[in-house]
Order: structure tokens, then C-alpha cells, then sequence
């Protein structure tokens, strides 16, 4: 079934020079197997596609169950060059929990 | 041999600017051997050096002052230190104005360190002339050109000068622009008698720091689960509970509202991060793959498991200097037909500057309709008639002049624009400097730190 990727993990960003940083990390094992998966570069380019105007890259950090993404040139110039409301990317996090993903049926959901 | 064997090290203050309340209930409302303070952003410095050109005496997180007077008299007698960052680039007027505070106190025998060296501004051209680059980090360029626009230039320094000061007795450690987890590591190095050569236990410490750098932000601050935070009015700052063996427990005090758990601490471990396995500071390099979460207790999560490896042989500096200028505005348009009456708006004002010989390229316009999913553009689904929305105009550029005249033609729509429009808060925006920012890396044998504790 597709679901949220609120479902299967947790996020937090902030800012990282011109770009933006989106820590994801999974409830579970389980999840974390499904966002190493089907959270590529690719997707979460697109996913932020309005958004993300550079490179995106992509980190892994298995014991923490967390996937650490870099949105580069996502920020309006980044730090106090920008004009924009979230200058420092401090709801890409969010943003990012909007994002679809496919989990098997007895998959443990989040709350 | 360590002075201790638990060490309880909490972080009042994420940023300049963090609420008063941190510091003071942490205090007050719980054991406590250090408190730590992390006032410095990348901007910070800038805005520190602009006070300062204006006041020899300013330049300094003044909160801290503020913070010191409310807290000494407990501190004094539960005899916590205090290590913050709050000198910024003035840290000698920042110890003025604390030893003012403490002689208002009537309290005897505190001795106030202040660690300096991080402040390169003045050093800069001889640095460059005897062969420094300070290529920027993100574009490969050299400083040399933008060298009159510089508005300051900070080395992040690392935790060793703190031990000095510590060690020759300070109560309270002042520095400049310290990196935020040194504060923490420092106290931990001075009482567990940890050396730079000690990379795991330095990761360690690093990483401690980095838990708590941002205050109630690995408490339960700006957390996914809010939902299931308690009381946050009276969210309890993060206590670090540190052993010899560089293992930790990340806590708060008892009965504070709140919530520490292994994903609130995993939260704070992602933020603002790069690339886990590397993370650099000039005391270590931290590996985050190797930290290991285990939730002991209520609000008790104790870390573990943590490798590093051997400092590089550079700091990082951070330069920032002058880039032109911005301006925005703002107000707000109620509906019916908010959105396409704000759309209307915006293009009122570029039209009209244009009408008076004022133009402004696409690229450096900025129209942004808050109420329209501006945040999550693309990603989220905007609402298809909100009620009102928020219209933000501004531009960027060179020409203060330029930007200045649009800032007049805003206000005016709310008589001469479409219908519904309000709430023009803040008066006429004007145009700011805009200050960017130079990361550089610069040879450690080139900074030299120098320490001093005076007794009030």
C-alpha cells in the first residue's frame, strides 16, 4: 500500500550553507529499509522540485535508522541573503514527510 | 586521573536570542556542575562587528549579561560553572560588563576567563599577503578581491584554550567564536582529564555537544511528535550526564515539561548535518555512524558507542562581508479573490517604480503569497480560495537608492490598489545590507589563542 512517508519516519532541516539539510529518520527497522530504498536522489529532487533549484545529495547513517539528504540552492541565496519566509529551510523536514511511499500490507504504520 | 566520575553539563541558550528561561530554570530547578551557552550564528559576528564599529564597548551577546545577573547568586552557592561563547568579537567588554554585574552582587573571588585569538579581522591582509587564500569552501574562489567588503572574520577554535581557562580557575569562561559543541566538550576534557589525543572520547564530547547546541530542540523542541510533548511551556533544557569513559546520558531536569527520547535526540542528531561519518570540528572528527541510542529511562537516553578520529590540521574561518543590499515588505489582502488581488499587487509595484524610471530584472524581484503553500511549493496542496493571504514584495541589488524607491510604493496600495488590502505593520521598509558569508579554512599553526583570568 502507498502511504505518507509520516507513517514510516520522522525529519528535522536546517540550514547548510546554500542549501538546505532534511535529516529523515525511520520509526523502525522495517522503515528504515523502506526509505534506504525509495528515498533516492531522484525522488526527493523531484519531490522538492519548486523548491530545490540544485544538487541533491544523499547521506546514510544505518544506526541511526536516518537517511541525511542535502538540498542544494533551496534556500534563496541561503543565511541573511534571503528574502524568503523560510530562509533557512527549517520546513523541508515537513516537507518532506509529504512524500508517498510503498510499504507492504502488514507493515507497522506510525501513528 | 578524572575530578569527577559524573559530570552534569546543560545548555541554556541555542542561539542569540533563545528565551531567558532556559538558563535560569536549569539552575534553578536541578543539579548542575556546568552551564553552557551558545550564542553564535553565522550572522551573528557580522551584526557583532557592525555594533561594535559604532561602540568600542559593544559587540557582545548583551543577553548574557542580563542572564549572568539572574543566575549568579544560585550558581555562586550550588558552585556551577558557567563556558559561553557570548564575547563575540568583543570579549574583553563582554568580561567588563559581567565583572560590573558581579561587583552590583556584592559577590567576592570570581574569577572570569576570556579566551581570544578567534578574531582575525585585523590580521587579514598580512595573512593574505604572506600567502593565505581563504578560498571559499562552496565556490573555490580567493578572498583577495572581496577584501574591503569584509566585515569580519572569525576562526572557529576548538575546546583546548576553555581547559586553559578552566584550569587556572575561572568561574565563568567568555569566548569569541568558539564552535557551539567545544563549550560542552571543553568541561569534560578539564574534569575527566580527557587530551586531544583521546579521539573518541573528544568524538565523544563533540557529540554531546552537538545533542544539545540547540537547546530544547533535542527536548522536544521543533519536534515531529509535538503532539505527545508535555507542557511546553515549561519544556525543561537538556542536561547532559557525562562519564569518564565518554559514554552519556542526554536527561532534563525532574518535573520540567518537555519530552527526551531516543527520537528527539535523533532529531537533533540530523540537524544541520553533512555527511554523518565526517563530522569536522578542530578538536576531532566525529563519526555520527557510530553512535548507538538506547532510551534507559523515562526522559533518559543514553548514548554510547562513539568513534572519532584525529583533528585535521586546519580551522575553519568564517568571513563574512558586505553583498549589495535587500528590501522587503509586507501586507495583507483579504478576499474575495485574495490571491489573484495579491498577484494584481505585486505587479502594481513593479510597474508603478518602473513608471518613475525604476527597474527591477526578474531575477531580482522576490513576490511571495503567504496562504498559498509557499513553504511546500509544489509539494503540499494550496488552498483554492483562502480567505486572505499575506503578500510579501521586496528585491535585492546594488543600488540602495533603487530599492528605497520601491519600499515607498507599497504602502500606497491600500488606497490606490485593488480592494481588501491591510495590515501594513512596520511602517516603509527600507533597504539592508545584505551580509554574506566566506566559509574558509585557514592553517592551525597560523592562530594563535591566548587565555587570561582575572578575579573580581
Amino acid at each position: 500500500m502507498r502511504v505518507p512517508l509520516s507513517k514510516v519516519a520522522y525529519a528535522r532541516s536546517g540550514d547548510k550553507g546554500d542549501g538546505s539539510n532534511v535529516g529523515v529518520v525511520a520509526y523502525h527497522q522495517a522503515g528504515y529499509d523502506v526509505i534506504r530504498e525509495q528515498l533516492t536522489v531522484e525522488a526527493v529532487k523531484s519531490h522538492f522540485s519548486e523548491i530545490c533549484f540544485g544538487e541533491v545529495k544523499r547521506y546514510e547513517a544505518p544506526n541511526l535508522m536516518a537517511l541525511n539528504f542535502i538540498l542544494h540552492d533551496s534556500l534563496g541565496g541561503g543565511g541573511s541573503e534571503s528574502l524568503k519566509t523560510d530562509a533557512q529551510g527549517k520546513t523541508h523536514g515537513l516537507g518532506i514527510l509529504y512524500m508517498q511511499v510503498e510499504v507492504p500490507d502488514d507493515f507497522q504504520l506510525h501513528a | 586521573m578524572p575530578n569527577k566520575d559524573k559530570v552534569l553539563i546543560a545548555n541554556g541558550q541555542g542561539f542569540w536570542g533563545d528565551s531567558i528561561l532556559g538558563p535560569i530554570r536549569l539552575v534553578n530547578e536541578g543539579p548542575l556542575d556546568y552551564l553552557t551557552l551558545d550564542y553564535l550564528a553565522e550572522v551573528t559576528m557580522s551584526i557583532m562587528q557592525k555594533l561594535k564599529m559604532r561602540d568600542p564597548n559593544a559587540g557582545y551577546a548583551t543577553d548574557f549579561v542580563r542572564m549572568v545577573e539572574r543566575v549568579l547568586p544560585v550558581c555562586r552557592e550550588k558552585g556551577i560553572k558557567i563556558v559561553a561563547n557570548a564575547g563575540g568579537v568583543n570579549p574583553q567588554a563582554c568580561r567588563a560588563a559581567v565583572a560590573d554585574v558581579v561587583r552590583k552582587l556584592g559577590i567576592k573571588g570570581l574569577k572570569i576567563g576570556v579566551v581570544e585569538g578567534d578574531d582575525i579581522l585585523s590580521d587579514l591582509k598580512s595573512l593574505i599577503d604572506g600567502g593565505e587564500k581563504f578560498k571559499n569552501m562552496d565556490t573555490g574562489e580567493e578572498l583577495a578581491p572581496y577584501l574591503d567588503k569584509v566585515m569580519s572574520a572569525n576562526v572557529y577554535i576548538g575546546a583546548e584554550p576553555i581547559v586553559e581557562a578552566l584550569q587556572q580557575g575561572a568561574d565563568i569562561v567568555i569566548t569569541g567564536r568558539a564552535t557551539d559543541p567545544s563549550v560542552v566538550l571543553a568541561p569534560l576534557m578539564y574534569e575527566f582529564g580527557w587530551s586531544l589525543d583521546d579521539m573518541h572520547m573528544m568524538a565523544a564530547g563533540t557529540i554531546a555537544g552537538h545533542i544539545v547546541e540547540c537547546g530544547a530542540q533535542c527536548t522536544g523542541g521543533n519536534f515531529v511528535g509535538w503532539k505527545d510533548v508535555p507542557d511546553m511551556a515549561r519544556m525543561g533544557y537538556p542536561v547532559i550526564e557525562a562519564s569518564p569513559d565518554g559514554t552519556f546520558v542526554v536527561t532534563k531536569h525532574e518535573g520540567t515539561g518537555g519530552l527526551v527520547n531516543v527520537e528527539t535526540v535523533s532529531s537533533q542528531l540530523v540537524y544541520e548535518m553533512g555527511d554523518p561519518s565526517c563530522y569536522i570540528t578542530p578538536d576531532c572528527i566525529a563519526d555520527f555512524t557510530s553512535i548507538q541510542l538506547q532510551q534507559e529511562s523515562e526522559n533518559r537516553v543514553q548514548v554510547s558507542g562513539i568513534r572519532g578520529a584525529a583533528a585535521t590540521d586546519t580551522y575553519k574561518v568564517s568571513v563574512s562581508f558586505k553583498d549589495g543590499y535587500k528590501l522587503v515588505g509586507q501586507l495583507t489582502v483579504a478576499g474575495p479573490d485574495a490571491v489573484e488581488k495579491a498577484k494584481l499587487c505585486a505587479d502594481i509595484v513593479f510597474d508603478r517604480v518602473a513608471l518613475d524610471g525604476v527597474e527591477f530584472a526578474p531575477e531580482e524581484r522576490f513576490v511571495e503569497i503567504l496562504g498559498t503553500n509557499v513553504c511546500h511549493a509544489g509539494i503540499a496542496d494550496a488552498p483554492e480560495e483562502p480567505a486572505e493571504v499575506v503578500l510579501r514584495i521586496g528585491a535585492k541589488g546594488h543600488d540602495k537608492d533603487k530599492l528605497n524607491r520601491l519600499g515607498m510604493e507599497i504602502v500606497p496600495l491600500v488606497t490606490s490598489g485593488p480592494p481588501g488590502v491591510t495590515g501594513f505593520a512596520g511602517g516603509r521598509p527600507k533597504a539592508t545590507d545584505i551580509i554574506s558569508y566566506w566559509p574558509a579554512l585557514i592553517s592551525k599553526e597560523k592562530v594563535k589563542c591566548s587565555v587570561s583570568v582575572e578575579e573580581v
